[in-house]
């Protein structure tokens, strides 16, 4: 049994080296001192204060950010009307279709989204004028497949949710809005959380999608940091995967807090 | 006093795509008193009690509540409260909160929540237990959370779906006598569902038997135990032996209602029959017996002397005996 069990850890230790050895040394080579990525030449801080005067780079992060932030709370919203009418209404015109078109995103190659997306756009500038590309066609893009993700989500949730206490509140008065924001709502948040985080963290770094709708004079962080690479990498980098780790990790952190709940 | 029915039901129907419900019901409940909707699973009692709560749509007939038609009304609008089987209790709020959220929603002034709340705590005898969570009851003290948040919008009439099937066995009597106690006591009027025909039968004033989506029989425990008007409700409630008189006719006869004896008893009907099997229950022994040539019988014995033996021994023939009238006759 002891043989068993030190084949089991030492299986389980090469496993977290594969997954987890990779991120530690970004981490650790983003305190290098040498010009080279891959050269060790002691500890400094010189990349962290590079990446800080690094304004194409800031200002880069800071668009998605917001792109993030917006397309995120958006996918949220309306995934959680999907995510309830498929839950809760049993039949409609045209059900399984809605349910389909729903999922097709997750499904769907990104370059297709990518390309019907553009086809969209480019045909709406013609004929309507509008809108330009950049970030409010970046927001749509990440909006039409992260909201899959957030109804499915919320359509799990509602789906071992108990009725009961939906009816117990009508039964004590509660109009169905107010049964809905008192009731259903509070208790299915912690889902809605960890949806919004799932749609920030697939819009913050989703690079498909946006180089097909960005259009040419925005950049996004991960299209900077794409074309950054291929022009030579340089430290910085490794100080931008740092800090979208220890982001990422708080993000996962809050996510599986608010799921346990 | 208003003497009219609180609620009136009218040739009410409901189905379930191949299932029908109910099926053409026809019932009144008087003020004030405690009514039991007895029947087994799927006869239909459940979509009864939902029907007069709203949340289900009758495909026909309609419900009258203190008179009036309560077709269309929505389930947030009708002056009914009901306590859920499962209690439903709101696992985000607290206790207070739980039995606050009815008169929230009628927007009474904050103070008069507060003693309301306190008074409807006191009532379930949980004071004190208002800044609990749900989740940190135990069951019986949920049962009367959901009691209590049920009771404190005073509505015209409770609906009580299996209040008491969660509960075990010791804390099930207790509070059956605790419900009939706050039913007089609020002077409110109950509508009880259960499966369970020694709760019925205990609580009720009246109770109705369902079957297949209809009402067998409605009447007191009494007449439902002593006079049932079918083989099925005979055989529904308590223990009966029907026995087949010919020409259509059937006799229901109580196992209580028959007396054992070695010798032939002096009674107007008498039979012989040989003790096949004796179930000792404590308070009373169960004898089946096979009557010669006819059914296997069961008769009741009240223990009412201490022995260490039973009167009658396994395989030994013994005399039945009862008077004309211990039986109900029966036409179907």
């Amino acid at each position: 049994m002891v043989g068993r069990a030190r084949f089991a850890f030492t299986v389980l230790c090469f496993g977290y080296a594969f997954l987890y050895v990779p991120i530690a040394l970004v981490i650790a080579y983003s305190f290098n001192a040498s010009r080279l990525v891959t050269v060790w030449a002691g500890f400094s801080l010189h990349w962290w204060q590079a990446l800080l005067h690094n304004e194409a780079m800031l200002s880069a992060a800071w668009l998605s950010l917001r792109i993030a932030l917006v397309s995120a709370t958006l996918s949220t919203l309306l995934g959680l009307a999907a995510g309830y009418v498929l839950a809760r209404v049993p039949r409609f015109p045209g059900r399984m279709l809605f349910g389909s078109l729903v999922i097709a995103p997750m499904v769907m190659p990104e370059v297709v989204m990518g390309i019907s997306m553009l086809l969209l756009f480019v045909g709406s500038q013609q004929f309507l004028g509008g809108p330009d590309r950049g970030f409010l066609t970046i927001v749509i893009g990440h909006t039409t497949f992260s909201l899959s993700f957030v109804a499915i989500v919320v359509q799990a949730r509602l789906a071992d949710f108990d009725r009961s206490l939906e009816e117990a509140a009508m039964d004590l008065g509660a109009t169905p809005w107010t049964t809905f924001r008192t009731v259903t709502l509070p208790l299915i948040a912690p889902a809605l959380g960890s949806g919004w985080l799932l749609a920030f963290t697939l819009s913050l770094d989703d690079l498909i999608m946006t180089q097909f709708v960005a259009g040419a004079a925005t950049q996004t962080l991960p299209m900077r940091v794409y074309s950054s690479v291929r022009l030579g990498v340089d430290p910085q980098i490794n100080v931008l995967a740092t800090i979208i780790v220890a982001v990422a990790a708080a993000a996962l952190i809050v996510s599986v807090r608010l799921t346990r709940r | 006093m208003n003497s009219q029915p609180i609620v009136r039901i009218e040739k009410l129907a409901k189905r379930f795509g191949e299932i029908e419900a109910v099926a053409g019901v026809d019932l009144e409940i008087v003020r004030g008193e405690l009514f039991a909707l007895l029947g087994g699973s799927g006869c239909g009692k459940t979509t009864l009690l939902r029907l007069l709560a709203g949340f289900e749509t009758p495909d026909a007939g309609r419900i009258l509540i203190d008179g009036q038609d309560m077709t269309g009304v929505s389930p947030h609008l009708r002056p009914v409260n009901m306590m859920f089987q499962s209690y439903a209790l709101f696992p985000h709020m607290d206790v207070a909160a739980n039995v606050a959220y009815g008169l929230r929603r009628e927007r009474v002034p904050k103070q008069e929540i507060r003693t309301r709340v306190a008074e409807a705590l006191a009532l379930v005898k949980l004071d004190g237990h208002g800044a609990r969570r749900p989740a940190q009851l135990s069951g019986g003290q949920r049962q009367r959370v959901a009691l209590a948040r049920a009771l404190v919008k005073r509505p015209k009439l409770l609906l009580l779906d299996e209040p008491l099937a969660a509960l075990d066995r010791k804390l099930r009597e207790g509070t059956r006598f605790e419900l009939v106690r706050l039913q007089e006591q609020l002077d409110l009027t109950f509508i009880v569902v259960t499966h369970d025909q020694e709760e019925a039968m205990s609580m009720a004033s009246r109770l109705a038997v369902m079957d297949a989506g209809r009402i067998a029989q409605i009447g007191t425990p009494h007449e439902l135990y002593e006079h049932p008007a079918s083989r099925f409700v005979a055989d529904f409630i308590g223990i009966a032996n029907i026995l087949d008189l010919g020409n259509g006719q059937w006799l229901a006869l109580r196992p209580e209602k028959i007396t054992l004896s070695i010798g032939r008893p002096d009674m107007a009907q008498a039979i012989s029959g040989e003790v096949v099997d004796i179930a000792y229950e404590g308070d009373r022994s169960l004898y089946r017996i096979a009557v010669k040539g006819g059914p296997v019988m069961l008769v009741s014995r009240t223990n009412t002397v201490r022995t260490s033996e039973e009167a009658f021994r396994r395989g030994q023939t013994v005399w039945l005996g009862w008077n004309n009238d211990a039986g109900q006759v029966l036409d179907g």
